[in-house]
């Protein structure tokens, strides 16, 4: 059990390519994050320097409050399960997941106890005698596990476990790798590319993008209330809309948002002052699809009207998505299913203010 | 209504598409039999002369009248004569001797080399397996002049451990090779997890590589064998002695006197010496089948 640490981490390859771009991130004991980002955003860089498997440029890595920079991987105390399981195909399972514990010279009954213990958390305990080749996806994926967990290290890595599963399995494992993480309470340092794997598992999301960090926050604080454009666009599915606006005066203090076509919605008092400074300028309107429903639904504060024509509609049987166009720019609705939604008609939508975001274009940070 | 009456129109035509297909697998499947049939004949007709020729006696040879492919009083004469002969056992035990020596110095350089060439990338790493495998592309044909004078200056010519020391230059050059091939085909995830779990580069040599690419190491070692059983032109040029000849220069000039063949012998021991190369291939095929679709590669 261990915290991590990285202080202005930087890996640059040949040719000056800077792929980690000085992180900055402390990971508590027993904490479970995620890095998550789009490919070729760092994430997976930083996992393998983490690991040892990459060289860092500058910078340093603390594992329980050491400096791991120039130890190799097998003495870090880590366990790394790969995207596609690296399991050793000509070794059964139960010598897969003992292979590290025979090299670290484990007693035979210890070894015994511990893969027991593993085959028992993961529910493998018939396929012990098999080979990886015998193995269906998901059941590799909890082998791969099996090997990390038997050995009791400091800090658990996954680089895109899921990757190569289907999707049904996908949310299966999720769910098991959470439940063996509140079981054995190891760190955990978790890559993948899904923001909603990402959500699911994280009590920290690290957002990465271009070599950087982002935003790290719980999961819900990250959907909330994003740092920047980047965040905003890549968390949430559908993701969330950003409309070119202009923010004016509007008559008593108030503010307006000016969508274009005519149609503008008013800024909630609460966040007048804090939008105030940024009057009379060309923004991005940001809105999660959920926060556009059918007008029907108002019955709190803050609904602003908005009336448009619906381009298309994909009934998702709890809810149904609509999509329409402002000033040339694509926006998506979430309705009730029994509000009516048809394609080609006019329909009465209601903005959820109180959800509103202002990015600016320029800095691309959320106001 | 239209469209649907179109699709039953078009029914038919799918299953001729799928008759066709069929049609042109039978094809293939009768060229690829007639093919398969004429290479077997065309490459089983010299053994079968030699067998032919081994088992009949010298007079029928000598008889012109008779076709050559029939043998109308077999013996086994000379096959008693070849194995009856201490010279010829000696030739075959310099051959085993060279061979297993061989094969052995091979298998030890090319995968350790292949291993670093593949896996543990250093400066010039690259440019040094090329390098191997350019080696392999100079002929032996010029190769054994120089050679002869680096095995004279080294009091090795008219030994079998001048044999030795220069048939891996044919060997290591391809199967390392072949071994970098190998070793490239399993995942790098193999030897990072290998790593994490806490082995060191020689571990992972024995414990993940060797085991994992078995099949490649099987193939080059037939190699390696082959190389080394059925080399010619080498011990053609550094030995002259008998007691210290392999099989393949040993039956030519014990058995060819001037311009006197000692055909019958020549054959059988042709054939003798023929059979280990088969026996290997028979064993080390299956493993290496075996290998192949257990797949051994596969994460």
């Amino acid at each position: 059990m261990a915290q991590v640490s990285l202080r202005k981490l930087v890996k640059e390859y040949e040719g000056g390519v800077q792929a980690v771009k000085g992180i900055d991130l402390d990971i508590e004991d027993e904490e479970f994050v995620v890095l998550v980002g789009p490919s070729g955003c760092g994430k997976s860089t930083t996992l393998r320097m983490i690991a040892g498997l990459e060289e860092i440029t500058s910078g340093e890595i603390a594992i329980g409050g050491d400096v791991v920079n120039d130890i190799p991987p097998r003495d870090r105390d880590i366990a790394m399960v790969f995207q596609n399981y690296a399991l050793y195909p000509h070794m059964s399972v139960y010598d897969n997941i003992s292979f590290g514990l025979k090299l670290r010279g484990f007693t035979r009954e210890e070894i015994k106890r511990r893969v027991d213990n593993a085959a028992r958390i993961l529910g493998i305990g018939e396929l012990l005698e098999r080979k990886p080749k015998a193995l269906s996806g998901g059941q590799r994926q909890r082998v791969a596990m099996g090997r990390a967990i038997v050995r009791d290290p400091k800090v658990f890595l996954f680089d895109e476990p899921l990757s190569n599963l289907d999707a049904k399995l996908r949310v299966q494992m999720r769910t098991e790798i959470k439940q063996v993480h509140q079981t054995v309470r190891t760190t955990t340092v978790y890559v993948t590319h899904d923001q909603v794997e990402a959500m699911t598992l994280a009590d920290r999301v690290v957002v990465m993008n271009h070599g950087v960090i982002e935003q790290v926050g719980p999961p819900n604080e990250l959907y909330r209330n994003p740092a920047t454009i980047f965040v905003a666009g890549f968390i949430g599915s559908p993701a969330m809309n950003m409309i070119p606006a202009r923010l004016e005066q509007a008559g008593g203090g108030g503010l307006m948002v000016q969508l274009g076509e005519g149609l503008s919605v008013p800024v909630p008092e609460e966040r007048t002052a804090r939008y105030a400074p940024h009057a009379n300028r060309d923004l991005l309107f940001g809105i999660r699809p959920e926060h556009l429903t059918e007008a029907t639904r108002i019955d709190k504060q803050n609904l602003a009207p908005l009336t448009v024509k619906l381009d298309v509609i994909e009934p998702m049987g709890m809810e149904t998505l609509v999509h329409f166009h402002i000033d040339g720019t694509s926006v998506c609705g979430r309705v009730d299913p029994a509000a009516g939604a048809e394609a080609g008609v006019r329909m009465a939508l209601a903005a959820h203010m109180e959800h509103m975001h202002l990015i600016d274009k320029g800095s691309g940070k959320v106001l | 209504m239209a469209e649907a009456a179109v699709a039953n129109r078009d029914y038919p035509r799918v299953y001729g598409k799928v008759g066709s297909l069929h049609r042109e697998r039978a094809w293939a499947l009768r060229w690829a039999y007639v093919s398969l049939i004429l290479a077997s004949i065309i490459f089983l007709a010299p053994p079968f002369y030699m067998l032919v020729t081994s088992i009949k006696t010298n007079v029928e040879m000598a008889d012109q009248s008779l076709n050559p492919w029939i043998v109308r009083n077999p013996t086994l004469e000379h096959y008693w004569a070849i194995l009856s002969n201490p010279i010829f056992l000696t030739f075959f035990k310099n051959s085993i001797i060279v061979t297993i020596l061989v094969v052995s110095v091979t298998m030890v350089i090319s995968v350790l080399a292949a291993f670093a060439l593949s896996r543990m990338r250093f400066w010039g790493s690259q440019v040094l397996a090329t390098g191997v495998f350019l080696t392999y592309l100079v002929p032996d044909t010029l190769l054994f002049i120089p050679l002869y004078q680096i095995v004279g200056g080294l009091g090795l010519l008219n030994s079998i451990w001048g044999l030795v020391l220069v048939y891996p230059t044919l060997t290591v050059p391809f199967c390392t090779w072949i071994m970098i091939g190998y070793f490239a085909s399993i995942p790098k995830e193999l030897d990072e997890a290998a790593l994490i779990d806490g082995a060191t580069w020689p571990q992972m040599l024995t414990k993940i590589f060797i085991p994992v690419a078995l099949p490649g190491i099987i193939a080059a070692t037939i190699f390696a064998f082959t190389v080394s059983w059925a080399a010619f032109v080498y011990p053609t040029a550094f030995i002259t002695r008998p007691d210290q000849m392999p099989l393949t220069i040993g039956i030519v000039s014990q058995l060819v006197r001037g311009d006197t063949f000692a055909w019958g012998q020549i054959m059988s021991g042709a054939l003798i010496a023929a059979l280990p190369p088969v026996v290997v291939y028979v064993f080390l095929m299956d493993y290496y089948i075996a290998g192949l679709t257990a797949g051994a590669t596969k994460g």
